[in-house]
């Protein structure tokens, strides 16, 4: 599983990293955590609200720092 | 319904009577809440003067207990203000996102865009960080480029935080002046940024990224319920954060209020010196986080005899034009559009600066 972290960064960005962080080290599942912070290839995510986090290419989050619950539901199986 | 059906386990309730029985509880708690917060609100000047004459056992009439008394009274009032302003609006945002205001702006003409753009930029949620991903949002779906210029005007300058602040230290005729000229100067900046036609200086790439026309996706229906931890988050999150500012700035607003002469602002800041108005702006730019703790201050300096004009361009520029917005900019902008951005916000704050002190 890819997650990527889409912020040109802000402070929300670097909390948005720590939060998905945590929720992939509880979830203890196996996913690579990727920063992306330049503008253009954020621009191909087609967000228009940073921090957003992005799940094998899919946003999930845009525009806010996401709770640790929220980001482990989105790592769970058969989503 | 069929909640009370006798001895079943009473799970079936169907979800629009969960509904309406959720919003019903959050109703009575928020005219509760609503009800405390007035009577706060109302016991304030007596509070005020209580601490400062009764508990402190300050004389009243010098220097001390009238800046003592300001503080503890202007303090409390903005910060209680400031919530309730934060919740509601937090409210009105829940039903905006830039996707939506994307959409509703992407059919508009020039003009009726402008206006538009400029009234859906105090209700969107918007955050200056976000200014890059917005702009290229807007403008590769089609919406003009002054269009997307007047809503990136009117976002941070017509804040519910300048908007609070301003009612709760000014009263609500200069907050509504505020609102309005800001509103103004958002409309105009960006028509004749559209006049201008400086598409050529938007950087290359921009219009190269996927045309992204009807994405559907403006997130998810929300309930009351959501709604109002939305207002909540808001009131934690920006309240949360600008309160220390705000005590600050009361505090050196109630020194000046206390120690600084009657008249002390009129040589500088007052109607009859111009190059005031011109000087507020520019010292207004690079000062932007601070927006809250500024305008207490700004207050007492009305009160010792600046001009309304000067003090408003002052405001308008601190919060309106902000250097680390325009340096975030440049990633899309060429820096001749970012000049003329600035310099046409510019021009518009100066004339609402020198309109407001010939006319007040």
């Amino acid at each position: 599983m890819k997650i990527a972290i889409l912020g040109t960064g802000c402070s929300k960005c670097k909390q948005t990293m720590e939060v998905v962080r945590q929720a992939v080290e509880q979830a203890d599942v196996s996913a690579t955590i990727q920063k992306v912070e330049d503008v253009q290839e954020i621009m191909k995510y087609r967000v228009m609200m940073t921090p957003a986090v992005a799940v094998d290419g899919q946003v999930k989050i845009s525009g806010r720092v996401p709770t640790v619950d929220e980001v482990k539901s989105l790592l769970a199986p058969g989503r | 319904m069929v909640a009370a059906h006798p001895g079943g386990t009473g799970i079936t309730v169907p979800r629009s009577v969960a509904d309406s029985r959720v919003a019903a509880r959050y109703f009575a708690a928020g005219l509760l809440a609503l009800g405390i917060w007035w009577l706060v609100y109302r016991s304030l000047p007596a509070y005020s003067r209580w601490f400062t004459f009764s508990l402190l056992g300050l004389a009243p009439g010098n220097r001390l207990s009238s800046a003592v008394e300001f503080f503890v009274f202007d303090g409390p009032k903005v910060l209680l203000l400031l919530t309730l302003v934060v919740f509601a609006v937090g409210i009105v945002r829940s039903f905006f996102t830039p996707e939506r205001a994307r959409r509703i702006l992407a059919g508009k003409r020039e003009s009726a865009g402008n206006v538009m753009a400029s009234l859906l930029g105090i209700v969107t949620p918007f955050c200056s960080c976000s200014a890059v991903p917005l702009f290229i949002g807007f403008v590769t779906s089609g919406i003009p480029l002054g269009v997307t210029f007047s809503f990136l005007v009117s976002a941070p300058m017509v804040n519910e935080i300048a908007l609070a602040l301003l009612y709760g230290l000014f009263g609500w005729k200069i907050a509504a002046i505020y609102a309005g000229t800001g509103l103004a100067i958002a409309m105009v900046s960006g028509w004749m940024i559209g006049r201008l036609g400086m598409e050529r200086y938007v950087e290359e790439w921009v219009y190269a990224a996927p045309a992204r026309a009807d994405e559907g996706d403006e997130g998810p229906d929300l309930s009351w319920r959501d709604r109002v931890h939305y207002g909540l988050n808001a009131v934690r999150e920006i309240v949360g954060k600008v309160w220390p500012w705000v005590l600050a700035g009361i505090a050196v607003g109630a020194m000046i209020h206390g120690y600084v002469p009657e008249n002390f602002m009129a040589a500088i800041m007052g109607a009859g010196a111009w190059w005031s108005v011109p000087l507020a702006v520019l010292i207004g730019i690079p000062m932007y986080s601070n927006a809250a703790g500024i305008i207490p201050i700004v207050q007492a300096l009305l009160g010792k005899g600046a001009a309304l004009g000067t003090v408003l361009a002052f405001m308008m520029s601190v919060i309106g034009l902000s250097l680390p917005e325009m340096i975030i900019l440049r990633k899309v902008l060429k820096v001749r559009l970012i000049a003329t951005f600035a310099g046409v916000v510019g021009m518009g704050i100066l004339i609402v600066g020198f309109l407001f002190n010939i006319l007040l």
